[in-house]
């Protein structure tokens, strides 16, 4: 039961490159939506900029973005199956080549603190990897530009705050820091596990396609209620007001301790730009 | 209405804040470690701005490399607040107008009215649509930087808003009252 790691890495190299360039249909659509039903004159303005910006990005084969973010790269491998390579160099590799190829931008630093100069290759991606039942593998990608991440926040909430906690945490974030995230945005919100993997499930919330059934009416209802909220702010397109604060809100959620409540919010500007293959063997 | 870089004066002190704009002419790409070096020579030599900058437009952009056949990449506003702490010496030394994306703090405000500034905002994101905006690029300074080199530009109809006006009039902080307004709902 082998997989061959450089299918892994292929994977990862077309997903920078189309991502890049080309907005997830899921979003596209949700944009379509927003601009169709925007009442402010200043954010159908922003809203229509966005547009022409995806047809611009899609035809001349540029970036959507300028900033062509870090890429996350999480592997959800088959429990039976065995890669033939070492996996974290062959994505790296991918990721220097897609960067270079696409002639994307250069955003990584050698280290947070202590040496800050650009590794211009924009290497390393950020390595998850986790096992699930069966063969093969899931590879997701995700680019993420840093004015959005740096929106982001966690809370550690008492457990009795419960679904107002976890609602106002969601508000008190947006009404903070989303004017700086491109809104519309795409909220991914992580509840439950601990402090580290709150953080990775808001993030892997923003995977899930915007419209699909997440085949749960209690959480649907809850995504659906912080949407309605979110956008009740009249944050809007840009931050410049408007109907449209963001396009979709996720929720993933997790057991945790029986004194925790971790929320991690994660914002994605209007372009999350990611892709997920499946690989069988 | 277009709006031509650098700023003259008089069309500096007519701008308010919400005038929807194409900027033309001139401006300067600089982002977080740019303004910081800047900062370090304003303190060296106090009021003397290096590059020819006195006078002129920043925008914090830093840009992909350039798409085959244009003089620019993808390019589009960086959030303007990382940059706060700078701006008040940059426009005290001579800075008349910066291009971002979101809300400045209290002191860009007040310095925008002291020394006679404009914040314009951009669209955050609209990065491929706002490089066609882009008709040449010449690097300038720390060009060890990478994408956070100081590169001049020329730009034509590049489209923006005026978010902070020279009486320190803050488009931010009207824009929910703006949309409450015309579309009759209550701000929450």
């Amino acid at each position: 039961m082998f997989l061959e790691t450089k299918r892994i890495a292929e994977a990862v190299h077309d997903a920078i490159i189309a991502a890049s360039a080309e907005l997830r249909h899921d979003v596209l659509a949700a944009l379509q939506r927003a601009a169709e039903s925007e009442r402010f004159p200043r954010g159908r303005w922003a809203l229509e900029q966005l547009l022409q910006n995806a047809e611009i990005a899609v035809a001349d084969r540029v970036p959507l973005c300028q900033d062509t973010g870090s890429v996350w790269v999480w592997v959800e491998l088959g429990e039976k199956t065995c890669l033939t390579e070492p996996l974290k160099p062959a994505i790296d590799a991918a990721v220097a080549t897609a960067y270079r190829e696409g002639r994307l931008r250069m955003s990584v630093v050698r280290d947070a603190l202590f040496d800050r100069a650009n590794t211009s290759d924009n290497t390393p991606a950020l390595l998850d990897v986790t096992l699930r039942p069966g063969e093969g593998a899931t590879v997701h990608v995700m680019l993420k530009g840093g004015g959005s991440d740096n929106a982001s926040a966690l809370k550690m909430l008492a457990p009795t705050a419960g679904l107002d906690g976890v609602r106002e945490a969601v508000l008190d974030a947006v009404r903070a820091t989303a004017r700086s995230a491109c809104p519309p945005l795409f909220v991914g919100v992580g509840v439950g596990g601990g402090f580290d993997q709150a953080a990775k499930l808001s993030k892997q919330a923003l995977l899930r396609p915007i419209g699909q059934d997440c085949a749960d009416p209690e959480r649907t209802a809850f995504e659906e209620l912080l949407l309605r909220e979110i956008n009740a702010t009249g944050i809007g397109p840009a931050g410049l007001g408007g109907d449209t604060t963001a396009l979709a809100v996720h929720v993933k959620t997790a057991p945790c301790h029986i004194a925790s409540l971790p929320v991690a919010i994660n914002m994605g500007c209007y372009a999350i730009r990611s892709a997920s293959v499946c690989l069988s063997q | 209405m277009t709006v031509k870089l650098p700023l003259q004066p008089d069309v500096l002190a007519s701008l308010r804040a919400g005038q929807q704009v194409l900027l033309s002419g001139s401006v300067f790409t600089a982002r977080d470690v740019a303004h910081a070096r800047l900062a370090e020579r304003l303190a060296q030599t106090p009021g003397h701005l290096p590059f020819g900058l006195a006078g002129q437009a920043l925008l914090y952009a830093g840009p992909t490399p350039p798409s085959p056949g244009r003089p620019a990449g993808s390019i589009g506003p960086t959030t303007a607040s990382r940059m706060d702490e700078f701006t008040p010496g940059l426009f005290a030394a001579g800075i008349t107008a910066a291009i971002g994306k979101g809300p400045r703090s209290p002191g860009v405000r007040d310095a925008c009215a002291k020394f006679g500034a404009v914040y314009f905002a951009a669209v955050g994101g609209a990065a491929a649509l706002l490089g066609t905006k882009v008709v040449s690029a010449t690097p300038v300074a720390y060009e060890d930087l990478g994408t956070e080199a100081i590169v001049r530009l020329e730009l034509v109809d590049f489209p923006a808003v005026v978010a902070i006006d020279s009486l320190g009039g803050d488009l931010y902080a009207s824009a929910v009252a703006d949309w409450a307004t015309e579309v009759g709902e209550v701000s929450s």
